[in-house]
């Protein structure tokens, strides 16, 4: 494949929103004021699983400083239909009974009710006063309690999908699937060595910094508007709308800046209470969760429950690799399995495959994405069997992965064959580092590697561009910018163009003002945004090659365009220049994209950790942390190798402390920032990145999504480091002091 | 209706007065009474640090201290720290090394490391991820900011 | 002359005998869907829901998720894949 030499795609540009970034100016959905504005809040439910005999709102309603209270019933009775959640299709009663419970409440922070108040302080002292007639029932925590014979049922009328087929059977089981590939019996006949591991994760929460927060106006003329910190505004829109019984045209979507999302900023959770509030008081309303809501009442990822059994022949070749998924989804079917299965082996060439995968309702808040939601629990299980085989045949961990890795061509247990993939390039990269053959320099130390796949998704995506007579452009998008994608989509339009990054002023708008944009996640936004402005962009080209024909007084077709330069004969300009002329050539030019691209490519991911366990407290030290990833091709190398710096600290914190603690009636007795631990600065050391580019032959520029496959390998490569240190194969996340303690008791024993 | 009292203060360099409600939080107080909405809220308890600011040239989380307590006080936050139009060097640091990506921790890692600077103008790398330990930041992984402290110390000592 | 080739998921391969990959003719995706209506009655049913794909249900041809669903267009030598649709966070 040839080397392009771009002006652009690969440098470093100021991102556009940096100036209000780092003064404070930058308005996230928490800063937005309004005259009038009244604050909500939201009661939620001490119980993880009970019926709602009776709610009375009266002495809350009569409270001084109190303009409503809504509930349940308040909602529009509107028929059974499916919704999309931006993360898949769902039953609008399972969407419309999360934000607001219906005769039942699942889980634990479970919403009640909501009311809207002069300040937020009135509000919370009037819910207190909300009287709720609870019929305690007893409530199943983890995957294996809720598939029980006779666990408490979630939902009296969710019934097993069994291979597809819907079975008249009452259970927690939302869904049971299977992918099978080959002879898995013939495959472990032939194995030398199997290996077989039970493994058990617990949840973990995307712990983005700012809490989730809407602001809604029932305007007068019957519009809806909202502002809020969200991963997709149209999702917003269109779930809202549909709560609400109204027009998707009747709502309109501002996102704000958005202080982390991690794909728990997807789901609806406040917008459609605040929009009732405000229908009822005639006002704005605004309601910002805390962060105990946070933790008790969004959407982390499922706790799970893995058995994962690789069989491989002395020379090194797997030959049969099967895996059971039990995830929990939470008080709502729906946890993200399906796409775990789809990486529980995809760095590897197999030939004999059967994955079970389990979808388990339980009274736990219902989970949402994060990060390659499904993959992580499922490379720590896979990750670590490898590593104990590739030992066990007293081969190198990366050699071994070398021999079995998935390629172009091969085929995936779900059935297609991989198109250009770099997961050879990933592990060779890994090889190559200095990291790899470092000295550990000290006892208690270990080295251990892992690596892990996510297959991105394209989905679409608008933008328009306009030309100021400068020779600058105005680039209007619709994707929440979480990331500083606002620029690298400014960047592939100013390739296009030939003009610089900075002459690109981005800006992320709402959803009357851009055509329909997918979530920001799934790794798709520089790769399906930037498409469309580089659509927007050539349509531009396009436009003004005619321009330059007209003053040139020759056809369009005898114009060409290189770097920012038109040029036809013996004529050039600039485009700077043209741009100066519009206005003489038939005016103002507008350029436009819309995409819903084919030719994602997946990106392989691989990290090299090295720790130091301590072996009287089980305290992990992280000593050097490097990650490798396949972006095809960085648009911006500094926010690529922030994706893999972010996601790799948050696959350490996933590894070592996070976890929700709940207690046996179902309440999370963590649910602080300072008892739920996530990596701080002092935790980490410097995390090395390598970009490794294998281009992505479906994109313009040959770019992956980047976003996502920097979460997988952590936890995997932590536990096999882990493993040569202190000598104990972990089989929980996390990997915590008290955990590792008893790993090593049990062993001494 | 609760009482309010009145507080008499300087932020940024200039007198403030306001009315509050003794309960009310100085962060509660910056970003809803005074339109000072730089000043994040993460937690609310103490463990996020997006809510600091310096107190007296004390670095707090503004969460934790009462409206009232600003009585007297010289406050600094992130809206305090530019030079005029012209970015703080911190600020600048913090921009030409990608040391954010959502950029809602930004403005208490800005206003912390600036307190660490004016007291340690050759701060260690170890000296400054202690420094740092009560801001949280979940997209970065810290690296970047690590080393945007480290380049705007440099400037600053050249 | 060839014929693309359609995969049949697991759970599906009770409607086809246990078939995992069966060759049928067919220009796009719904004509393919059609023409395996045919073979295996029953079959269409599981993947299609009012003329649309199922919802979580995506097709992916020669190894590409692809945005046109049905409509999308199929040659003599392609697989067809039907996958859970997943969309990341």
């Amino acid at each position: 494949m040839k080397t392009q030499e771009y002006t652009v795609i690969g440098t470093r540009p100021i991102r556009h929103d940096g100036a209000d970034k780092v003064t404070g100016r930058a308005l996230y959905g928490a800063d937005f004021q309004m005259a009038g504005l009244l604050h909500g809040f939201i009661l939620r439910s001490p119980h993880a699983h009970a019926r709602i005999r009776r709610i009375d709102t009266s002495k809350a309603a009569a409270f001084p400083g109190v303009k409503a209270v809504v509930t349940a019933d308040d909602f529009p009775q509107v028929p059974e239909r499916l919704v999309d959640l931006g993360e898949g299709d769902t039953p609008l009663s399972y969407a419309r009974g999360n934000v607001l419970a219906q005769g039942k409440v699942l889980y634990r922070g479970h919403a009640v009710a909501a009311i809207a108040a002069t300040s937020v302080h009135v509000a919370e002292e009037a819910a207190g006063l909300i009287e709720v007639d609870y019929e305690v029932l007893p409530c199943a925590l983890t995957a294996p309690d809720a598939m029980r014979e006779g666990a408490p049922i979630l939902h009296e009328d969710l019934k097993t999908k069994e291979f597809g087929e819907q079975t008249s059977r009452v259970s927690n089981v939302a869904e049971h699937f299977r992918h099978v590939m080959g002879d898995i019996e013939a495959g472990f006949a032939e194995a030398d060595i199997t290996v077989e591991r039970e493994f058990n994760t617990a949840t973990v929460h995307q712990g983005y910094i700012e809490p989730h927060n809407a602001t809604a106006l029932w305007n007068n003329d019957g519009r809806i508007l909202v502002w809020c910190s969200t991963q997709g505004a149209f999702v917003v829109r269109d779930v809202t709308a549909c709560i609400l019984d109204v027009p998707v045209s009747r709502v309109k979507v501002t996102p704000m800046e958005i202080g982390g999302g991690f794909g728990g900023k997807i789901p609806v959770y406040l917008e459609p209470v605040a929009a009732l509030l405000s229908k009822k008081t005639g006002k704005p309303v605004r309601i910002v969760m805390s962060r105990k809501d946070v933790f008790e009442a969004t959407g982390p990822t499922p706790g799970s429950n893995i058995k994962v059994k690789i069989g491989a022949r002395k020379d090194g070749r797997i030959t049969a690799a099967q895996a059971y998924l039990a995830y929990e989804a939470g008080a709502y079917p729906g946890a993200m399995v399906a796409s775990g299965a789809m990486c529980v082996f995809a760095a590897y060439d197999i030939a004999n495959v059967v994955i079970d995968g389990f979808d388990v309702v339980v009274n736990k808040p219902s989970t949402a994405a994060y990060r390659a939601p499904g993959a992580t629990n499922a490379a720590f299980a896979t990750e670590t069997v490898v590593d104990e085989i590739a030992e066990k045949l007293g081969m190198d961990p990366l050699d071994f992965r070398l021999k079995n890795a998935a390629k172009e061509g091969t085929r995936r247990a779900d059935g297609p064959k991989y198109r250009r993939i770099g997961c050879v390039e990933v592990i060779e990269a890994m090889k190559k580092h200095p990291h790899y053959t470092a000295p550990l320099g000290g006892p208690n130390r270990g080295r251990g590697v892992a690596v892990g796949f996510w297959f991105n998704v394209g989905l679409p995506s608008s933008c328009t561009i306009s030309v100021s007579a400068d020779g600058t452009v105005n680039l209007v998008e619709g994707s929440t910018d979480i990331g500083g994608t606002r620029t690298s989509i400014a960047m592939q339009a100013a390739e296009v163009l030939g003009i610089p990054a900075e002459s690109v002023r981005p800006t992320v708008v709402d959803t009357d003002s851009v055509g329909f944009t997918a979530v920001t996640g799934g790794s798709r936004t520089t790769f399906a945004t930037g498409w469309a402005a580089y659509e927007a962009a050539q349509d531009i080209v396009r436009q003004m090659k005619e321009r330059a024909a007209k003053l040139w007084e020759t056809d369009a077709a005898s114009v060409t365009m290189e770097r920012g330069v038109f040029r036809a004969a013996d004529k050039s300009m600039t485009f700077q220049e043209l741009a100066a002329k519009l206005d003489q050539t038939g005016g103002p030019v507008v350029g436009r994209g819309a995409v819903n691209p084919r030719g994602v490519g997946g990106s392989f991911s691989g990290n090299i950790a090295d720790v130091e366990v301590d072996p009287d407290t089980g305290k992990v030290t992280i000593l050097r942390f490097t990650a490798v990833q396949d972006a095809g091709k960085a648009i911006h190398p500094s926010y690529v190798e922030g994706q893999m710096q972010g996601g790799s600290a948050q696959g350490i914190g996933w590894a070592l402390n996070e976890e929700y603690w709940m207690n046996g009636s179902g309440t999370m007795m963590n649910s602080s920032l300072l008892d739920y631990r996530m990596p701080t600065a002092l935790d980490l050391p410097m995390i090395d990145t390598v970009i490794v580019e294998v281009p992505n032959p479906g994109h313009p520029f040959g770019a992956r999504g980047v976003g996502e496959a920097n979460i997988i390998p952590p936890p995997a490569a932590i536990a096999n480091a882990i493993y040569h240190a202190a000598g104990v194969r972990m089989d929980r996340l996390p990997m915590n002091p008290p955990a590792i303690m008893e790993a090593i008791w049990k062993q001494r024993d | 209706m609760h009482n309010k009292v009145r507080v008499q203060t300087t932020i940024n360099g200039e007198p403030q007065e306001f009315l509050c409600e003794p309960r009310q939080s100085l962060l509660e107080c910056l970003r809803d009474i005074l339109g000072l909405t730089g000043t994040k809220e993460g937690c609310n308890d103490g463990n996020c640090g997006a809510c600091t600011v310096l107190m007296d040239d004390r670095v707090v989380t503004s969460c934790l201290v009462l409206g009232v307590e600003a009585e007297g006080c010289q406050i600094t936050t992130i809206e305090g720290i530019a030079r005029g139009s012209d970015l703080h060097p911190l600020q600048r640091a913090f921009l030409e090394n990608a040391a954010l990506q959502c950029g809602v921790c930004t403005p208490g890692f800005i206003v912390t490391a600036k307190a660490l600077l004016d007291r340690e103008p050759n701060p260690s790398e170890e000296q400054i991820r202690l420094w740092l330990a009560n801001n949280l930041c979940r997209c970065t992984g810290y690296d970047k900011i690590i080393r945007a402290v480290e380049q705007a110390a440099q400037e600053a000592r050249a | 002359m060839t014929v693309p080739t359609v995969y049949i998921p697991t759970l599906l391969q009770a409607v086809t005998g246990g078939k995992s990959a069966i060759e049928v003719a067919g220009a796009t995706v719904r004509q393919v869907i059609d023409n395996l209506e045919q073979l295996y009655p029953g079959i269409r049913e599981r993947l299609m829901d009012q003329g649309k794909l199922r919802p979580n249900i995506s097709v992916a041809v020669d190894g590409e998720v692809t945005p046109m669903g049905l409509l999308e267009a199929v040659g003599p030598q392609s697989e067809v894949h039907f996958v859970a649709a997943i969309k990341g966070g």
